[in-house]
Formats: C-alpha cells, structure tokens, sequence
C-alpha cells in the first residue's frame, strides 16, 4: 500500500483530491478555500506596523487557516519522507529538460533544481533574483489580486466568478514573461 | 455557584468545538500538503513545464479540481447545505470595480513571481516541510511583499 502510493500521483488522482478541499473546508468548517491569506494574517499578527490593513482581529479572521497551513507544512514533511517516491527525478517531458538544459540547468535531481534553491544557490544572483524577488512577488500580487492559485484559480474559477479568470489571466501572463523573457536574463 | 459552574461548562463546550475544528483544519491541511507534494506541483520543474506547454499534467490538476469544485458549490447551492455548525454556506464574490485592476495587475505581478519561484503560497509550506528550508527566505519575501502591499494599498490603483 505505502509502495503503491509513494508513487508520484497522476493528475486525476491529486487534481480530484485538491477539488475536494474545497467542500470539505466548507462542510466542516464554514471556510473558504485559500492559502495566501495567512501571509496577511502572519503581517498582523507580528509586523502590523500603523498600516490600517493590518488593523484587524487577525486571531478570529485567521487562526483557522494558520492552523490548516502548519498541516500542509506538515503534510510536506509526510510526503518527503514516509511517502517519498522511489524516483528522485520528477517525470517532467523531454521537452522542458531541453529547454531547461538550454538556459544552464545540469542538475535535475529532487522537486527543485539544486543549483538554485539550496543555501549555496541563494548566494547567487540568479538565486537571490529566483527566491527572494519572486518570494517578494507571490506575496505582493497575491494580495493585490485579493488571492492566489487556490483563492482565484480552484475556488473563484468553480464558482463562476469574472474577477477570478481576469486574476488567473494575469497569472498566466506574468508567468509567460518570467518564462520566455526573464529567465533566459538571468539563468 | 450553579451559575458559575454552568458557565464553565459553556465555556469548556464551546472550547471543545474549537479544539475539534482545529483538529479538522489541521487534518485537512496535512492532507493537502501530501497532495501538493505527491503530485509534484510543488516542483520548480512542473511549473516551468507548464508555462513552456509542453505536458497536460498541471492543466489536468488544475482543470479537474476545478470541475469537482464546482460541482460541489452547484450541490451545496442547489441542497441549501450547512455547515457543521449549522450555518448557511454562502461564497461571496469577489469585489469588481472599473476595469478590474487590481485583478490584472495582481495577477501579472504575482504570475512573475510563481514563475520565478516556482511556488505559489501552497507549495511554499509543503516544500518548507518537505526539508527545503532555504524556502524560509521565500516565505520571509513573501511576507515583505504582502506587508509593502498593505503599506501602498491606499495609494494603489483598484
């Protein structure tokens, strides 16, 4: 059993499972699917500053989703480690290893290339450009756009909302000019 | 007396439901962290390849969550369904004003950063669990990038 599901899992597998996140957080718990909001509340709770969107009972509004995110930290050290695949190479296409070899990756070994995200890679410009300014990125624009993959992408897509699909839009236009015009710059 | 133990019995009560919601949003979390891990989106590696195209397999997880989603808001919506505590279940919109700024340029900025990245706040978690702890940076940039945001809020277009 744990052989079969230490197994990287095909996505009509986990993409059914991460859809029922969505009422289960509902059902149980009255709660709205979503992750970044806990940077908010992690703003509030040390660093509110005299920054008015900071001023709120950050306890009340968020100590659920503080809670549900030390599981995921949780649940990524189960999956690491007692469920943790055979193969250490992630099945990406013949294609991407390509187009990756291209732009100077060597070493595809883990979930992230070791060049970049290990202490040593954070010590290098494309390193300090690829987690810290992106880190900075993915906390700003989720909070701009009210949401990030899962606020706008899973739970805002399925219930129909336009703000969510301009948002998601956006996601995927930033991505495409990291991709094709950034990268190639810095790696 | 009586009164004061009643009220600690309501206390303990409501406690109780606390403690077991958190239990419940723990569970789930966990659950959601061997999800994001075991299906490698998480991985810098996926991510790029689903911005270069070149594999279904993220459009197919995000696609199919999506779709059990909204079957689930069409049920809740469509059985009147409560919640555990017997609340209504109700999803409320998200705002719209003008054109929707906030919403493309947002999400621009944020697509910047999960490309370069290669996580979004999800995965930032999983993968602080999963051992990578120079993630810990991202997340710290992260907050620095949310707390900027709430400092500009008044001055940004929405």
């Amino acid at each position: 059993m744990i052989e079969f599901i230490s197994q990287p899992w095909p996505w009509y597998v986990a993409g059914p499972l991460i859809g029922l996140m969505v009422p289960a957080l509902l059902l149980f718990a009255g709660k709205q699917f979503g992750i970044s909001a806990n940077l908010r509340h992690a703003c509030a709770a040390a660093i509110p500053g005299r920054v008015e969107f900071f001023q709120y009972d950050w306890k009340g509004a968020g100590a659920w989703n503080l809670v549900f995110a030390l599981g995921v930290i949780i649940g990524g050290a189960i999956g690491a480690t007692w469920l943790a695949s055979p193969d250490p190479m992630v099945g990406i296409s013949d294609a991407t290893v390509a187009d990756l070899q291209a732009l100077g990756i060597t070493d595809f070994e883990g979930l992230l290339p070791p060049e970049i995200f290990t202490w040593a890679g954070l010590l290098s410009v494309p390193g300090i450009i690829m987690i810290v300014v992106g880190g900075f990125l993915v906390g700003f624009g989720a909070r701009y756009a009210g949401g990030c993959t899962s606020g706008h992408a899973i739970s805002g897509l399925a219930d129909l909302q336009v703000p969510s699909l301009v948002a998601v839009i956006g996601f995927f236009v930033g991505g495409l000019i990291t991709t094709y015009l950034i990268l190639p710059l810095i790696l | 007396m009586a009164k004061s133990t009643k009220a600690a019995n309501r206390s303990d009560a409501a406690s109780t439901l606390r403690l077991g919601s958190m239990l419940i949003y723990l569970v789930l979390g966990i659950i959601f962290g061997i999800i994001l891990i075991k299906s490698e989106v998480v991985s810098w590696f996926r991510i790029q390849e689903m911005f270069r195209f070149q594999a279904f397999h993220m459009y197919g997880i995000i696609g199919s969550a999506i779709a059990v989603a909204a079957l689930s808001f069409f049920t809740i919506k469509k059985l009147n369904l409560r919640d555990r505590s017997g609340e209504p279940i109700v999803i409320p919109p998200k705002k719209w004003e003008g054109i929707g700024t906030r919403y493309w340029l947002g999400g621009i900025i944020f697509g910047l950063g999960w490309a370069l990245l290669g996580a979004c706040p999800g995965p930032i978690f999983a993968l602080f669990g999963a051992g990578f702890t120079v993630i810990a940076i991202a997340f710290l940039s992260a907050i620095a990038g949310t707390w900027v945001y709430g400092y500009l809020r008044p001055k940004l277009p929405h």
